[in-house]
């Protein structure tokens, strides 16, 4: 039998139901579907894949698992190593780690990993029922920051037998989940899902604290708490610093997606207002970009424009989001740099228009990306009536002020040791909050380790 | 869920409240502010803090009928509860050796100068105090801001009550007469925060205003609240809400201010109060 050449699609939902609602895009495998692109996978010896995963999980076992139907085993496989797999399976740059490294990949393309994953993690969305309280070691971990992180930590330490309370700050748990990722990406059900399990093996979810404020660090030490992990995230949003950036209809991402994932802004009756504009134009070339301008378009908007100062090739978002945007209407002007927003000339107050600046690819940087270059002269103006700004953010600021002990790097982030501990001892930390924005797997991995690493000094 | 243990209305359109919420009373300083939830389906909205009994465990807040959340606010009675209350967020007013100072509070904003010029005059500073509003109705803490101040003075727009007129015309005179202030710390409109600017502009003397921009979640996460201040960006949620006020660009924040009128004006539409209410 041949392999067939392509992944499998995925269903998605029409393109005209898609605009008009939250419902999720991607519907997932079926059973079917899933077990013949599972049969798509070689098995072969090196496992790229699973290198490539910054959680390691088996890859080609649990695919195996579902060769043979077997998608209770498959889960537990995924379990071993990652905690929030109906989370990764829709968020994660699959492209650029498991995928992008499948030896399918090098002729045809790769197996659909991150797909058969959600598929696997949805089919056992009820597999929480069954956990068992394990047996507390009595000891006690705080948890700062509900995001995946926090999830990821609290959950390793809380299935070792720990008694661990997540403190958020917000009046809902999930962080970057809860308040980022949009309804139709990742429903939020399925966030509340992963919490209610992480909630069954014992894990205590405390909302509206402020760690630093409510809270300060030593005083959880003074409560009991033997070490404490901070997944504080990069909440802070970057601004450009460019004229008319305060004008009435400019967000920042985090600000406009807020009000809609978290608030609900889009439901009829919700208090919190959102502006609806009618052209909207969205800076930014990551994830947050994809989903500020898919929003948008959700909203009402007749035009959405993603502003990007590369080329499409170097877009960052994952590419399946890019193909959803543009399947529903999202345009891209790539190789542009906002100069200035312009206000309306019918209210000064708010926003009219924006002026844009031609660019070109120049030399890689540092990081190998080719750089943009402005072009002299060739500025020109598009008439929008919102501008949301998705050019990434920095290490939330807040957390600074809880502890003096606790040191931080020139770009905010708290500085670690390789066990995941900060320079106050017992304190540790991982995710965003250390690294500056990057991906949810990637922050769940940080915090599995350090929950790895409290684990190890805590049991000697 | 945080309880009302008590509610009291201080004129038509401004009640205070205080909340249950030990946490909170046990760390918070005048100056800093937090941000509630009413129920579910509520807006997030940030309030001042207006005073605090840390034995107790009581926050208070003192806060204006706008909009439709402190509309749904209102309607709730002591007993009942609030559903998030989250703090204390923001800076602490900086109040250390500050000898002679000059209050100055506007409508609402007086419940959140009144703590100010207690823990001053607590401290044994000397403590001028001027609050205005527009009209006799809408008078409040009167007596507790001549308890704790050296000298008083409340203003009414129409003359209604105290003298007539706008606060920046006792605070040119006291300037005029040269009164030393270390500092002069003004609260309540943004209007008045800029004119008290500009009236003690020539004398030098340094301001402290408390911005009060839309805000969510009130730990730098949004950017909602920013403001200009000094030609730089600064989040009123976490550099704030406290700022020099030479330095704040109040033309753009009042600009900012107004960004969702249209929402509150449909929720007022469809309220009675406001029919009544002197606005």
């Amino acid at each position: 039998m041949s392999i067939q050449r392509k992944k499998h699609e995925m269903p998605l939902l029409p393109r005209e139901s898609r605009i008009c609602s939250f419902d999720e895009v991607a519907l997932g495998y079926s059973e079917e579907i899933a077990i013949a692109e599972a049969d798509r996978c070689l098995n072969c010896v090196n496992q790229p894949c699973v290198r490539s995963c910054p959680v390691n999980i088996a890859i080609p076992d649990f695919i195996s698992k579902i060769k043979q139907r077997d998608f209770k085993g498959a889960y537990d496989i995924i379990s071993e190593n990652s905690l929030l797999p109906a989370i990764c399976g829709r968020v994660c740059p699959q492209e650029t780690q498991c995928e992008g490294s499948c030896t399918l990949g090098i002729k045809f393309e790769p197996v659909a990993i991150g797909r058969l994953e959600r598929f696997v993690a949805d089919c056992n969305i009820n597999s929480a029922d069954k956990i068992n309280r394990i047996e507390s070691k009595n000891k006690k971990i705080a948890v700062v920051g509900s995001g995946p992180a926090g999830l990821a930590c609290a959950g390793t330490l809380a299935k070792k037998g720990y008694e661990v309370t997540v403190f958020e700050a917000l009046h809902r748990p999930g962080g970057v989940l809860t308040y980022g990722i949009p309804e139709f990406r990742l429903p939020k059900y399925i966030v509340e899902r992963e919490i209610e399990t992480l909630k069954k093996y014992g894990v205590n979810f405390v909302t509206n604290t402020v760690i630093g404020k409510t809270i300060t660090v030593d005083e959880l030490f003074e409560d009991g708490f033997k070490a404490v992990f901070l997944g504080t995230g990069a909440g802070l949003p970057r601004f450009m610093n460019i004229s008319g950036e305060n004008l009435n209809g400019v967000y920042s991402a985090n600000e406009f997606l807020t009000r809609v994932n978290l608030m609900k802004a889009y439901e009829e009756n919700s208090n919190t207002p959102v502006l609806r504009a009618k052209r909207v134009a969205v800076i930014g070339g990551g994830n947050v970009a994809m989903d500020a301008a898919r929003t948008a378009l959700r909203l009402g908007a007749e035009s959405v424009k993603i502003i990007y100062r590369r080329s499409m090739e170097e877009l960052p978002a994952r590419k399946e989001e890019v193909e959803h945007a543009k399947e529903e209407g999202i345009e891209f002007d790539v190789l542009r740099n906002p100069v200035e927003i312009i206000p309306s000339d019918t209210d000064k107050e708010f926003v009219g228009g924006i002026k844009l600046i031609k660019c070109e690819l120049g030399e890689p940087d540092e990081r190998g990306r080719r750089r943009p270059i402005e072009l002299p002269d060739s500025e020109y103006i598009i008439e929008v009536d919102s501008v949301i700004i998705a050019i990434g953010t920095t290490p939330n600021p807040l957390i600074r002020s809880t502890s003096s002990d606790i040191k931080f790097n020139m770009r905010g982030g708290i500085i670690i040791n390789d066990n995941g501990e900060t320079t106050k001892s017992d304190v540790y930390a991982g995710g965003d909050a250390v690294t500056g924005a990057a991906t949810v797997i990637l922050a769940m991995s940080a915090g599995k380790e350090a929950a790895l690493s409290i684990d190890e000094k805590l049991s000697k | 869920m945080f309880k009302i243990v008590a509610k009291k209305a201080l004129n038509p359109t401004i009640t205070q409240m205080d909340i249950f919420a030990p946490q909170i009373a046990k760390k918070a300083e005048a100056g800093q502010f937090i941000i509630l939830r009413v129920d579910d389906d509520g807006e997030r909205i940030p309030l001042t803090i207006a005073g605090f009994d840390r034995e107790k465990g009581i926050v208070r807040i003192i806060f204006q009928i706008v909009g439709a959340t402190t509309m749904i606010l209102n309607r709730k009675n002591a007993g009942e509860f609030i559903k998030d209350f989250v703090g204390p967020l923001g800076k602490a007013t900086k109040t250390n050796g500050l000898k002679k100072v000059c209050i100055v509070g506007g409508g609402v904003g007086c419940a959140i100068a009144l703590p100010i010029a207690q823990k001053l005059h607590n401290s044994g500073a000397v403590v001028h105090s001027i609050t205005g509003f527009r009209n006799k109705d809408l008078v409040i803490l009167e007596k507790e801001f001549r308890n704790c101040s050296d000298n008083y003075t409340v203003m009414t727009d129409d003359g209604s009550h105290g003298r007539k007129g706008v606060v920046t015309l006792p605070l040119g005179e006291l300037l005029v007469k040269n009164e030393k202030y270390d500092e002069i710390i003004a609260i309540g409109p943004l209007v008045m925060m800029k004119f008290v600017v500009e009236a003690t502009r020539p004398y030098g003397i340094p301001v402290t205003v408390s911005m009060n921009p839309i805000m969510i979640d009130g730990t730098g996460m949004c950017g909602g609240c920013r403001l200009t201040v000094g030609g730089e960006t600064k989040f009123a949620c976490i550099d704030g809400p406290d700022f020099d006020g030479y330095a704040v660009n109040f033309d753009e924040a009042i600009a900012r201010s107004k960004v969702y009128r249209e929402f509150e004006y449909r929720a007022r539409e469809s309220c009675n109060l406001f029919k009544k209410a002197v606005r």
